[in-house]
């Protein structure tokens, strides 16, 4: 199979569903005539054109909630934001529109809008304002699918799935990962919104891992098998979420760590430890172990950010701290 | 023209030694950028000096500003040292910010600096705030808030003018027109003939200034200060200026050309002061070499500075979330 960065797989999907789809449309700032600030949407206002690439003035809360507004009217928009950190002034297009039209019109609309934004950042030491891992938010909102975008592959199938959705998607991408290479398939292909990938198989140790935790957890399995055999998962998607898979796994190995680069309080990585612990209790050794960033917002200086910000060694750690392996 | 300069020199002289330190700052930073000793992205406000120090040249110690991604200008105007703030870009202990913000989120509130901000059109909200603050203790104070013209399409500016407009507050929005936001220019962002409109629609007084005059700048804004502090409420100033570097460092401005960055420069706000400032009598080549020397020194001092200040403990990044520990 050719390996391809994710950056070019999100735009594979994109030039694929807008192709297949008229009544999809890309809309954001400078995404169209510049490319997008990481030059994810290249090529595709050539290609398709302004008035289906359509670059907006600096104006999130407009950009989401005129894509609300026309998913509602029989279109199929898929906005950018830049950081996630921006989706603060496109919030309430999220929680009081988007996805609330569905339920609160009676059952029969639909709002088929996806918004791809970009977690991460604090590798790059962009501080504060444009680092922060933030599908948490979204998954405390109902009516909204919250996708992640773990690798190329994972990146492309979803994406392509999460535009085909007729409900509200946000697809959280990771600035860390769009140079990441993997293997992603020639022909044209979806993957279901709802089914955790088991990465590598183990005995031991379930990892759970996001973005890019999920690449420190691989090379971390690779570089304890001798003395631990880790069984690493990418969830794919959190709203809905594989409980399922996690559980199965979590009863095999009977040890659970989930990584992830939000905030640990009340987020992501929490509220999965609790669906594990759930329904796998009398099957567990200890408590899910939960690797994150411990409420702090994200520093500059590269030695705050790297005491702030979990790594590989975070999760080795965590691994190595479960009981009676 | 001449009778402008001849009546300020001595002020325009102490403007043009800002300027050329602002630029100097600016200048070391993009090659310190180049050569990766800065973490992070900066962005610059090279072409752009005379907003910074012409608006700040009209207010005191003790009043305000909001600044922007774009703030190194702001900071040296208000006052800030650049031995500081280039250890805050470098990440050190010494920085501004300990280290915790870098170039994006300078801020000093002792000295009325509210910070550089990393998230578009936030400013103008938070000088709303401060002039909140000064009406309610009856203070003589006004803020500055500058911005760009790209974040006059937030919503949250326009909602920041009116309620300053609304509740009279001592506000002057400096709405710094650098001709792109991004990569896109103005005239694609906004359905405007020229800015003005957008504070008239606010009914407060609104005004055209060329950016690239110290002069100017600082005459409008001592006035739209004068009329605050009498309670007469904000006013609107569009700078008309130009950023001859990229968007951010690296930015490689394929949505410009060289002719028109030229014609920019030919316009430069240092240029033009030195050449009038000479050409009146007012100072001479030589004193205008010792302000570009003086500058380097400081810049050079305040590079070392950076370069011997330690790092700050890996416990600081956990300390200062909260008043108190919870
Ligand atoms: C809320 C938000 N949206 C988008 C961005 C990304 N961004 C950073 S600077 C910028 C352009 C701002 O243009 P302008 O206000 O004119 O300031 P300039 O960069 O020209 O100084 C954009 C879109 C951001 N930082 N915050």
């Amino acid at each position: 199979m050719p390996e391809k960065s994710m950056r070019h797989a999100i735009n594979d999907a994109l030039s694929e569903e807008l192709a297949r789809d008229d009544s999809a449309y890309l809309i954001g700032e400078d995404i169209g005539k510049a490319g997008g600030s990481f030059a994810v949407t290249r090529g595709l206002h050539d290609e398709f054109g302004g008035d289906r690439v359509i670059d907006t003035p600096i104006s999130e809360a407009a950009i989401v909630g005129s894509s609300a507004g026309a998913g509602l009217t029989g279109s199929r928009p898929i906005a950018e934001i830049m950081y996630a950190d921006f989706m603060g002034l496109a919030a309430d297009q999220v929680m009081n529109q988007a996805g609330l039209f569905k339920y609160m019109f009676g059952g029969d609309v639909t709002v088929p809008l996806t918004i791809r934004t970009v977690n991460g950042g604090p590798g790059s030491n962009a501080a504060a304002q444009h680092s922060k891992s933030l599908h948490g938010l979204f998954m405390h909102m109902p009516g909204v699918r919250v996708v992640l975008a773990n690798t190329a592959y994972d990146a492309k199938g979803l994406l392509k799935s999460a535009i085909r959705s007729d409900d509200p998607v946000v697809f959280f991408e990771h600035m860390e990962l769009y140079n990441r290479e993997g293997e992603v398939p020639e022909k044209s292909y979806t993957l279901p919104l709802g089914e955790a990938a088991v990465e590598r198989e183990g005995a031991d140790v379930t990892v759970v891992a996001t973005q890019k935790m999920l690449h420190y957890a691989l090379d971390v399995a690779s570089s304890v098998a001798d003395d631990i055999s880790v069984e690493v998962i990418n969830p794919r998607t959190l709203k809905p979420l594989d409980v399922e898979t996690l559980v199965e796994s979590a009863k095999k190995t009977g040890r659970v760590v989930v990584a992830d680069e939000s905030v640990i309080q009340n987020g992501p990585a929490s509220y999965i430890a609790r669906r594990i612990e759930e329904e796998a209790f009398y099957h567990l050794e200890a408590p899910v172990e939960v690797v994150g960033v411990d409420d702090t917002p994200i520093p500059f200086s590269p030695p705050l950010t790297e005491a702030v910000v979990p790594d590989a060694s975070d999760i080795e750690t965590a691994i190595r701290g479960m009981p009676r392996l | 023209m001449p009778d402008e300069v001849a009546a300020h020199a001595e002020q325009l002289a102490d403007q043009l030694q800002e300027m050329i330190l602002i630029r100097e700052f600016e200048t070391r930073v993009s090659s310190l950028f180049e050569d990766n000793e800065l973490p992070g992205f900066v962005h610059l406000c090279l072409g752009q000096e005379a907003v910074a120090t012409g608006a700040c040249w009209a207010i005191d110690d003790d009043d305000y500003i909001t600044s922007t991604h774009r703030g190194h200008g702001h900071s040296i105007a208000k006052g800030l040292e650049p031995d500081r703030m280039m250890a805050e870009l470098f990440g050190k202990e010494t920085g501004y910010c300990g280290g915790k913000s870098g170039s994006m989120h300078i801020a000093d509130v002792d000295q009325g600096m509210l910070g550089a901000n990393g998230i578009v059109g936030a400013g103008p909200s938070l000088a709303a705030g401060a002039g909140l603050s000064i009406e309610q203790s009856d203070e003589d104070r006004v803020c500055l808030s500058f911005f760009g013209e790209g974040s006059m399409a937030e919503g949250v500016v326009h909602e920041s003018m009116n309620l300053a407009g609304v509740q009279d507050l001592p506000v002057v929005f400096v709405c710094e027109n650098n001709q792109y936001g991004e990569m896109t220019p103005a005239e694609d962002q906004h359905n405007v003939d020229g800015f003005e409109a957008r504070g008239e629609v606010y009914d407060m007084p609104a005004e055209t200034v060329d950016g690239m005059s110290v002069q100017d700048v600082y005459e409008a804004t001592a006035e739209a200060v004068e009329r605050a502090r009498d309670g007469g409420g904000p006013s609107l100033l569009i700078c008309e200026t130009y950023r001859y570097h990229g968007h951010y460092e690296g930015d490689p401005t394929t949505y410009r050309t060289d002719e028109e960055v030229e014609q920019w420069r030919e316009r430069d706000p240092i240029d033009t002061l030195e050449a009038s400032l000479v050409e009146g009598g007012h100072i001479d080549e030589d004193e205008i070499e010792e302000m570009r020397a003086a500058a380097r020194d400081r810049i050079d001092e305040a590079v070392q500075f950076a370069r011997d200040s330690d790092y700050p403990d890996e416990e600081a990044a956990f300390e200062g979330v909260y008043t108190e520990e919870i």
